[in-house]
Formats: structure tokens, C-alpha cells, sequence
């Protein structure tokens, strides 16, 4: 390097004077700036450790629930009511909003959802934390799944995530009394103890809400390490869920399905007992909607078209269904008669076809085509002679009435195992003082007498009534549950006289040319009353007067054999036009024909479930009913909590 | 001895402090990535580590003085190739910072070589200062030197190389005889500046959205825990979870996990917290801190002002580098985008650091040179 003192210029010559000092403190700042900084790492790493370390904790191990599979419903025999399945809902990742809004497209055409609904869906959770995936759509197709299998690398913003459904018999079997599950609501949570979280899914009505305990089982735990994204990539330890108990059913599947077909698509219900124990061997109730739709979700006008529907398919009408009973009450005020002696067993009145009592014209339902003549007690019950009772009645007294009629049963819940019963309505000179202010007026004994006016039953009431008078006294409490402990049982005391002379007469009703004469059944003493009664009920006649043209429903209990019977069928159909022997008996000469059919080949083997659905849907006719309470309200909304579920009830 | 220097001029010392922190790098850059899509990046590291030894010795080769006499040149260059990275510069994370440069391929950050340039240019400039007193006016030139670069780099924008520049001109001040008054007076007008970026009515005009929310999650960051308070909140919880013995290597949750942003790079010091506990940090900044007092020393014993300057100028930014990394990493700083010097994963930042160092090494092997 010779060339050096050629090239370098003269700026920097003789200037070796280094500040020394200043140097010195330029080491002195580094030694401190490096303490400062090594005290800010004592202060996190040794003083707020602790603090940090379960921070960073908290950040990797998630809780998730692992939901414990609902138990499953069984009919009497073993065979599968309720099950479940398994499913998958469709999530969306919204953490990042471009790549929602670039896929989005893509998205609606492969999952075929409208790409305006999946806007609102954005639009409507928009204020959630984007960290939160959506459900978009809650029970994803095969093709949904292979759609979102396929396209993994593409479209990076879908996710599955598996969840358990439940599945009911199509076509809306056994709807009613199996009820449904839905997302359990704030009152729900309340009154569960802490075993109930929000998101949670539990029994809302019927079986599925008065059995939920048994069904639910507890939900296990899964601790999983997430990465910063959230994905699981290690699982620490699990605590398996306990499956929720099964439940054997009183119901029989194949009486069931003989009464939802026959009933087919009229409204109205149907309720089979065995009155020696109480089970209820099939319970119908038409219109029914499907529970399988609400399985998923339910969005909050499909639910208000469900509520608002004329025909109320949300109503369990054998038991919700509170009507007056027609001439089937005519069974009590003849049991009131034998057993009170008034007016005597020998009792006749003449039937012109009409009576005056009061000044007021009552007409026998024969008015204007025949008349009865005489009439004693076996043939006024066959013949369901309105003059006789009304004679008998007004012997009676509304309080003998009320007193057999509340012994009985009606005005009270039978006690069935389901939550939404409603007790219907015994009237007597007391409820009038009561809750009109007003005293009885005579006149309106002779209506109750025939089973019109105040009077109003569900049809389990009356098939409970009707089987506890032929097991001469004895009323079991109406149940579906086949192990339920300590089943009720009432006991009136009825002379055995009675009961031989009223079951006669039923027997009557169908094999000596009574009412029910087109049910005679080869074989098979089947007996039972039908009744005919006007829609409307005591209180709205008054209120809506008598423009109004209502069809009468129609009523028929039958039982066989005639005493100690082992079935009672009570059937309603609303609205018919018809005699309750005509529109509602063949229902009841149908299941009680399957009920001997399959007790006959019971030797020669099992029948095997077969499902014919019944198609309740279309039917024309209009429904008034008294409901005193909405079974359920709509708290189901389209909201997008993982683990809840969607779909429309079509209507 | 007119001859070059020789090997065992080097000064090995701060070679072995350099290749310790390096070696931290590498192994922390493994484990942040081993088991995720950007496994690999370690050896990527070594292979920029090992252009940038090679840069170093070559560097020091060169006669410093000869550096020095181009400063002038270079600074023109360096402001022409800011304002070409302003006009045709490539786009990455939203600032223009890089610029291909034709038959490397490689993208190149020109703000990096921009910082060895003033650090020459700020030598050059204090050692021509005569007397032990810096006046005003040469300080307001020197600040003038240093001002137009730092606007450039700003307006790319990135803030924390433009920083950067600040304790270049600082440092060199202060060892060039800044007066005590002077130094008053500037510290207040940037008490003032700073206090204005933190007030919101001011910084609303003054800085970008995104450098204002990164103030405002620095000064609260529990309030969006999932925005972006979110990357110092998760620094500090690795860093406190990691305690006094750390949680082993690969083994801590928050790194492996991916709750630590870009923690290959620039909070890399959070994932060796984590992992290594408060005796690794002991370890890492130990190294830092010997490092600059290896420079200071080297400072010290220079044949001139002029490279002192240089070696200072050099112990200036990569100390600042150390202090706002080291600070944002534990939440005592906002996020400024600085990596740490030879841990973080880069090429850019490491080939700076490495070209420091040679102009360093420069400046000790012609100590005992007339």
C-alpha cells in the first residue's frame, strides 16, 4: 500500500485526539441500557411468572364438550322410536373479510344457498367477534361434505364440524308425544342447577322435555392444545361423555301406525289405553308437524307460521285437545242415575224427536227425521237418546253430575307423563259462582247432561273415563313410560250392577244396532259410545253467537272386551259433519282389529315394523279448539351458536 | 509496516461474540420453524450468514480512509436509490422498501444500505469537524445529512429504519463535542415530538393509520387482545410464561404454536425468552452487551477520529437495533418493525450487520498504521 498518502485526502490528518470520555460514557449508557432491559425481563419472567404462565395456558388448552349422545326411545317391543344420527354443520371462517367476500360466490353455488342468505348471515353476526367462526348451514348434504372435502385448499374459509342429531320416524309419527328437542332456553338453564350451558340442547316438549334427564346424559370433556388459529393439534386428556339413558315406551309401534294411518289427514287424535294398567299403546294427534325440522333450526318466521297455522299442528290434541265430549258424557250421567237410584233403573220418557224444558225447545238429534218413542236406559244409551238424558239429568242436578263426572276424571289431568296436559273443565253451580258471578241456571243442566254446554274433556280423558268404568271403578293413571314406579290409580266405588248394566249397553251400541252397529267386529266384543258434539264450546256460543255455521266433531270410545277390557280407544275427528259412530268409530274398530290381529299371530311370530306414513298435511278442514296455554314459544331464532341447528319446516 | 494487515490483527474476540449470537439466531430460528411450513429458514439464515462473513472480511480489507473519501458519492447514491425504490420500488407488506437489483435477483432492502452510508457519510462529516466544541451550525448540517434520508425512508414508509438514523446523528454529536445547551434544547424538541405522536389530535395528522394503531395498542394492549394489541400482549405472555429456566428448546407453547408473531424475526427475543427462561436472556444480551463494549473498546483504541466515528456510528445503530427490539419484545416499546441484529431471520438486515462489523474490523486492523 504505497499509494497511500497519494490517496488519502488531508481531512483526517494529525487528528488522533479521541475523546476518551465521552467514550467511557458511551460504555457506561450500554451497561445501563442492558440492565434496564434485563430488569424488565426479571420483571415478567421472575416477579409476574406465575400470572404469564397461566396467561399462556389459557391461550393453548381449550375445553371443549364432547355431547353426550341423547338416549334413544323404544316402542314396547324394542323397536327404535328415537334415534340419533350424525351430522355435520358448515362453518364459516370470517378472519379474513376478503377471502369470505372472494369465495363467497363459490360458496353459495356449491352449497346451493342463495348468496343474498348467506349475506344476511354475515350482516346479522357482523358485530360477533371475527375470531368466531358462523354456522352457515347447520346439516350439511353428502354433497355439502364432498363439496367442502374437495375444495379444502381453495376455499380455506369453510369448516365442518361433526355434531349429533336427532332423528324421529318420518311423516310425523308419534310427533306429539315424542316431542322435540331445541336449544334450551334462559329458564331452562335457570332451573337446571348448573347442568345446563347456553348451547345446550334439551327436550322442549313431550317426551323428549319430561324424560330429558334420563335422555340428556353428561356431556364429557376434551382438553386440546390450539395453535394460534385455533386448530386442534394435540389432545391432553378426555372425559368421556356418559350416554343418555334409553327409554322403553309403552307405545306399541304397530297400533301406532294403524291409528296414524286410519286417522290419515283429518285433524283430530286418537288414544289408545290398556285401562288394566294405564299404558298408552299409540297416541295420535293430526295435524302433526315432523320433528326432524326441528332437529336443526328453526327460523323465526317458520316458527310464526307454525304458531299462527288455523289447523295448530303444534297442538297435542289428545291430550290439549279440550272439547266438548257429546254424547259420550251420556255415560256418566247413566252411571250417576244407577248409582244414585234417581230416577230409577226402570226409568222410561218419551222421545218425540224433541222436549221443552224451562220454555226452552231441546231437540233429540233424531228432530226432524224420526223419534226414539219409549225409551228406557239400555236403549237410550244404544240409541244415544238426547230426551231420555235430559229427563235424567234434570233429575239428577248439576251437583250429582259434577260429582260423577269429577270422580271420574274430567276437569282434572289424568296425570300422564307428559308436560303440556291440560285438565279440560267438569262444570258445576260452584265454577259458575266462581268465575261468572252468576248463579246455575237450571237450563243448563240439561245441556251438561249430553255432554254440551260448559263440559269439555281431552280424548285421553275419556278414554281413561270410559276404560275405568268397564274395569268397574278402577282409573290407572294413563302413562308411556313402560317402568314408571308407583303408577296412580284411582278407585270409585261402583255397584257391580252398574257396571254390568253400562257396559252392557255399550255392548250394546255396536252389537245390537246401536250407534256404532257398522263396527261389529267377528270375534271380538268390542263396545264403546259415540258422541256427537257441537264445536263450539260454552262460552264462545255466547260470545260468537249463532251466525256461524260449525260442522260437529265427532267422538267414539270403544273398548273390547266388554268387561275388564284390555284395550280402550278414544278417537276424535274434528270438524267431520258426521255422527261420531260414523266419522270417528271405523279409527277405533281399526286399532282395536290390529290390537286381536296381532295378539292371535303373537305365537306365530314377530311382525316386523313396517312404516307407511300417514300424510297429515293436507288436510282441508278447520280446527277450533280450546287451548288455554301455548304449549311453546319461539325461542328458536336464526342465530348462529355453533352447535344449533337449522332447516325450515316447509309451510 | 506498510504491508497489510495481518490475521491475527482481527479482532477475534468480537468474531466469537458475534458467532455466539448468530448461533443463538440459527437455533432459535429452528425451533420457531422446524415443524411448520417455513422449516428450513435456518439454513437459509446460515447461507446469508455466511455471504455476510465473507462481506465482512472483504470489507476489511478495504482501506477505510478510502471509504471515507468516496462518502460524498455514496451519499448520492444512496438518496438516488431511495427515491428509485419510491418510484419503481417492489411492494411487500404495504411499503415500498425493496428493489430487485438486476442478476442477484434477490430483493434487496435499500434502506439497509442507506443506514451504512449515513453511518460513513456522519464519519466523514465529524472528523472534518475541527474543534472539540461541535457549534450549532455544524450540528444543523450534520442534522440536515441525516434528515433528507430519513424523510425518503419515511415516506416508503418505515418508520422503524428511519428511526434508526436518529442515534447515527446522536452518538456522533455527542462524540464530536455536542454542547450540553445544545443538547438541551434538542432533547426537549424531541420530548415534544414524541409527545405529540402519543396525542391523538396530532398524530392523526402526522402518521399512517396503521402506525397509529400500533401506538394506541402499545399504550393499552389488553383493550383489543385480539386486534393488533394482540402481537405484544402475546410477546409478553411468552416471555413471562417462559420464567427462570424456560420452557426447553422447541418446547415453548407460545412459540410452537404460532401465538407469537413473526417470531423467526422480529420478535424472535420472545421466542428465546420463552424457550431459554430468564438465564437464556441473561445469555443473549450478555452477548449484546459485549459485544458493544467490544465496539466502544474498538472505539477507543482507533489510529483517528474519523474511525472512531465509524465505530461508533456502527455500536450506535446496532445498539439501537438491541434496545427497541429488546424493548418491544417485553412491551415497554410500541411495534416498530426493527429486528434484532444476527438473531432475527433476514438478509438484508443480517448483510448490514455484517458489512458494520467489516467496516469495524477496517477501522481496528489499520490501528497501529501510520
Amino acid at each position: 500500500m504505497l499509494a497511500r498518502g497519494v490517496f488519502v485526502s488531508y481531512w483526517f490528518r494529525n487528528d488522533n485526539r479521541l475523546p476518551q470520555a465521552r467514550l467511557a460514557i458511551a460504555s457506561y449508557i450500554i451497561v445501563g441500557m442492558i440492565g434496564v432491559l434485563l430488569l424488565g425481563f426479571w420483571k415478567l419472567q421472575v416477579i409476574d411468572a406465575d400470572k404469564y404462565s397461566s396467561l399462556a395456558e389459557r391461550n393453548r388448552v381449550r375445553y371443549i364438550p364432547v355431547i353426550a349422545p341423547r338416549g334413544r326411545m323404544l316402542d314396547r317391543e324394542g323397536r327404535v322410536l328415537v334415534d340419533n344420527r350424525p351430522s355435520f354443520s358448515v362453518l364459516l371462517l370470517r378472519d379474513e373479510p376478503a377471502q369470505v367476500e372472494k369465495h363467497l360466490a363459490g360458496i353459495s353455488e356449491g352449497l346451493g344457498m342463495p348468496l343474498d342468505d348467506l349475506r344476511d348471515q354475515l350482516n346479522n353476526t357482523k358485530n360477533l367477534p371475527k375470531f368466531q367462526p358462523i354456522i352457515i348451514k347447520p346439516d350439511a348434504s353428502p354433497a355439502d361434505v364432498a363439496f367442502i372435502e374437495s375444495h379444502r385448499s381453495d376455499i380455506p374459509v369453510l369448516e365442518m364440524i361433526p355434531v349429533q342429531r336427532r332423528r324421529y320416524l318420518p311423516g310425523g309419527f308419534l310427533a306429539h308425544a315424542a316431542g322435540y328437542v331445541g336449544e334450551v332456553s334462559e329458564q331452562q338453564i335457570e332451573a337446571s342447577n348448573g347442568k345446563l350451558r347456553p348451547g345446550d340442547f334439551a327436550g322442549k316438549t313431550g317426551l323428549e322435555r319430561q324424560y330429558n334427564d334420563l335422555l340428556q346424559g353428561t356431556d364429557g370433556m376434551r382438553r386440546v392444545v390450539v395453535n394460534s388459529i385455533g386448530k386442534e393439534v394435540d389432545r391432553l386428556s378426555t372425559q368421556e361423555a356418559i350416554s343418555g339413558k334409553q327409554i322403553l315406551l309403552t307405545i306399541d309401534y304397530d297400533l301406532q301406525q294403524v291409528a296414524e294411518q286410519s286417522l290419515g289427514a283429518r285433524p283430530g287424535a286418537a288414544v289408545a289405553l290398556d285401562p288394566r294398567t294405564g299404558e298408552v299403546l299409540a297416541m295420535v294427534s293430526h295435524p302433526a308437524l315432523d320433528p326432524n325440522d326441528f332437529a336443526v333450526r328453526i327460523s323465526a318466521d317458520d316458527w310464526k307460521s307454525l304458531n299462527e297455522d288455523r289447523q295448530k299442528p303444534l297442538l297435542n290434541r289428545a291430550i290439549q285437545a279440550q272439547l266438548a265430549p257429546g254424547s259420550v258424557f251420556k255415560i256418566v250421567t247413566a252411571t250417576a242415575m244407577l248409582e244414585d237410584k234417581n230416577p230409577p233403573e226402570s226409568f222410561t220418557t218419551f222421545c218425540p224427536g224433541y222436549a221443552t224444558f224451562y220454555g226452552r225447545q231441546f231437540k233429540c238429534w233424531v228432530y226432524g227425521k224420526s223419534s226414539h218413542g219409549v225409551v228406557g236406559l239400555h236403549k237410550a244409551i244404544l240409541e244415544s237418546c238426547d230426551i231420555f238424558f235430559y229427563n235424567a239429568g234434570m233429575r239428577l242436578g248439576i251437583d250429582r253430575l259434577s260429582y260423577y263426572g269429577s270422580k271420574f276424571g274430567l276437569g282434572h289431568k289424568t296425570g300422564i307423563d307428559l308436560p303440556e296436559e291440560l285438565p279440560g273443565l267438569m262444570p258445576s253451580a260452584e265454577w259458575v259462582e266462581r268465575v261468572f258471578h252468576r248463579k246455575w241456571y237450571a237450563g243448563e243442566t240439561i245441556s251438561v247432561s249430553t255432554g254440551q254446554g260448559a263440559v269439555i274433556t281431552t280424548p285421553l280423558q275419556l278414554a281413561r273415563m270410559i276404560g275405568g268404568i268397564a274395569m268397574g271403578g278402577v282409573f290407572k293413571q294413563p302413562h308411556l313410560l313402560k317402568d314408571l314406579p308407583n303408577v296412580g290409580e284411582e278407585r270409585v266405588a261402583l255397584s257391580e250392577q252398574t257396571v254390568e248394566k253400562i257396559t252392557d249397553a255399550m255392548y250394546g251400541v255396536v252389537n245390537e244396532g246401536g250407534t256404532g252397529a257398522a263396527l261389529k267386529l267377528a270375534g271380538v266384543e268390542l263396545s264403546g259410545k259415540s258422541g256427537t258434539a257441537q264445536v263450539i264450546g260454552y262460552a264462545t256460543r255466547e260470545r260468537v253467537g249463532k251466525q256461524k255455521k260449525f260442522e260437529d266433531n265427532a267422538w267414539f270410545v270403544g273398548y273390547a272386551p266388554r268387561r275388564n277390557p284390555e284395550i280402550v280407544v278414544c278417537v276424535l275427528v274434528q270438524e267431520s259433519g258426521k255422527h261420531g259412530g260414523e266419522a270417528a268409530g271405523p279409527v277405533v274398530k281399526e286399532v282395536i282389529k290390529a290390537y286381536y290381529d296381532k295378539k292371535n299371530k303373537k305365537t306365530q311370530g314377530q311382525e316386523t315394523a313396517k312404516s307407511k306414513r300417514p300424510d297429515s298435511r293436507n288436510a282441508p278442514a278447520r280446527v277450533a279448539v280450546v287451548a288455554r296455554r301455548a304449549a311453546l314459544k319461539p325461542e328458536e331464532s336464526a342465530a348462529v351458536v355453533p352447535a344449533r341447528a337449522s332447516a325450515e319446516p316447509r309451510r | 509496516m506498510k504491508d497489510a494487515p495481518g490475521t491475527r490483527d482481527y479482532d477475534w474476540w468480537l468474531l466469537a461474540i458475534l458467532a455466539a449470537i448468530c448461533a443463538l439466531g440459527v437455533i432459535e430460528i429452528y425451533s420457531a420453524t422446524h415443524g411448520s411450513a417455513l422449516a428450513g429458514m435456518h439454513m437459509k439464515q446460515v447461507r446469508w450468514l455466511v455471504i455476510g462473513f465473507a462481506l465482512m472480511f472483504a470489507l476489511s480489507r478495504l482501506d477505510y480512509h478510502l471509504i471515507l473519501d468516496q462518502a460524498p458519492i455514496l451519499y448520492l447514491l444512496g438518496i438516488t436509490a431511495l427515491i428509485a425504490v419510491l418510484l419503481v420500488g417492489h411492494t411487500r407488506f404495504g411499503a415500498k422498501r425493496w428493489i430487485n437489483v438486476p442478476g442477484i435477483g434477490e430483493l434487496l432492502q435499500v434502506s439497509e444500505l442507506v443506514k451504512l452510508i449515513i453511518i460513513i457519510v456522519l464519519a466523514r462529516f465529524f472528523a472534518e469537524v475541527r474543534s472539540d466544541q461541535l457549534d450549532l451550525r455544524d450540528l444543523i448540517k450534520a442534522g440536515l445529512l441525516v434528515g433528507v434520508p430519513l424523510v425518503l425512508i419515511l415516506k416508503q414508509p418505515d418508520l422503524g429504519t428511519a428511526l434508526v438514523l436518529i442515534p447515527l446523528l446522536v452518538v456522533g454529536a455527542f462524540l464530536a463535542g455536542l454542547q450540553w445547551q445544545h443538547a438541551a434544547a434538542f432533547s426537549l424538541a424531541g420530548v415534544l415530538l414524541v409527545s405529540a405522536v402519543f396525542y391523538p389530535p396530532v398524530s392523526r395528522r402526522i402518521l399512517k393509520p396503521y402506525q397509529r394503531e400500533r401506538i394506541t395498542s402499545f399504550l393499552h394492549p389488553e383493550e383489543d387482545a385480539k386486534g393488533s394489541g394482540y402481537q405484544l400482549l402475546q410477546s409478553k405472555i411468552a416471555v413471562g410464561s417462559g420464567g427462570f429456566w424456560g420452557k426447553g428448546f422447541s418446547n415453548g407453547s407460545q412459540n410452537q404454536l404460532g401465538y407469537i408473531p413473526v417470531r423467526y424475526s422480529d420478535f424472535i427475543m420472545s421466542a428465546w425468552a420463552e424457550e431459554q427462561g430468564f438465564k437464556g436472556v441473561l445469555l443473549a444480551l450478555g452477548l449484546y452487551m459485549a459485544l458493544l463494549l467490544r465496539l466502544v473498546q474498538n472505539a477507543q483504541r482507533a489510529k483517528d477520529r474519523a474511525g472512531m466515528f465509524l465505530v461508533m456510528g456502527v455500536a450506535a445503530a446496532l445498539g439501537f437495533h438491541v434496545l427497541v427490539n429488546v424493548a418491544m419484545v417485553i412491551g415497554a416499546m410500541p411495534v416498530t418493525g426493527i429486528p434484532l441484529p444476527l438473531m432475527s431471520y433476514g438478509g438484508s438486515a443480517t448483510l448490514f450487520v455484517f458489512l458494520a462489523i467489516g467496516l469495524v474490523m477496517n477501522v481496528r486492523l489499520r490501528r497501529f498504521v501510520n
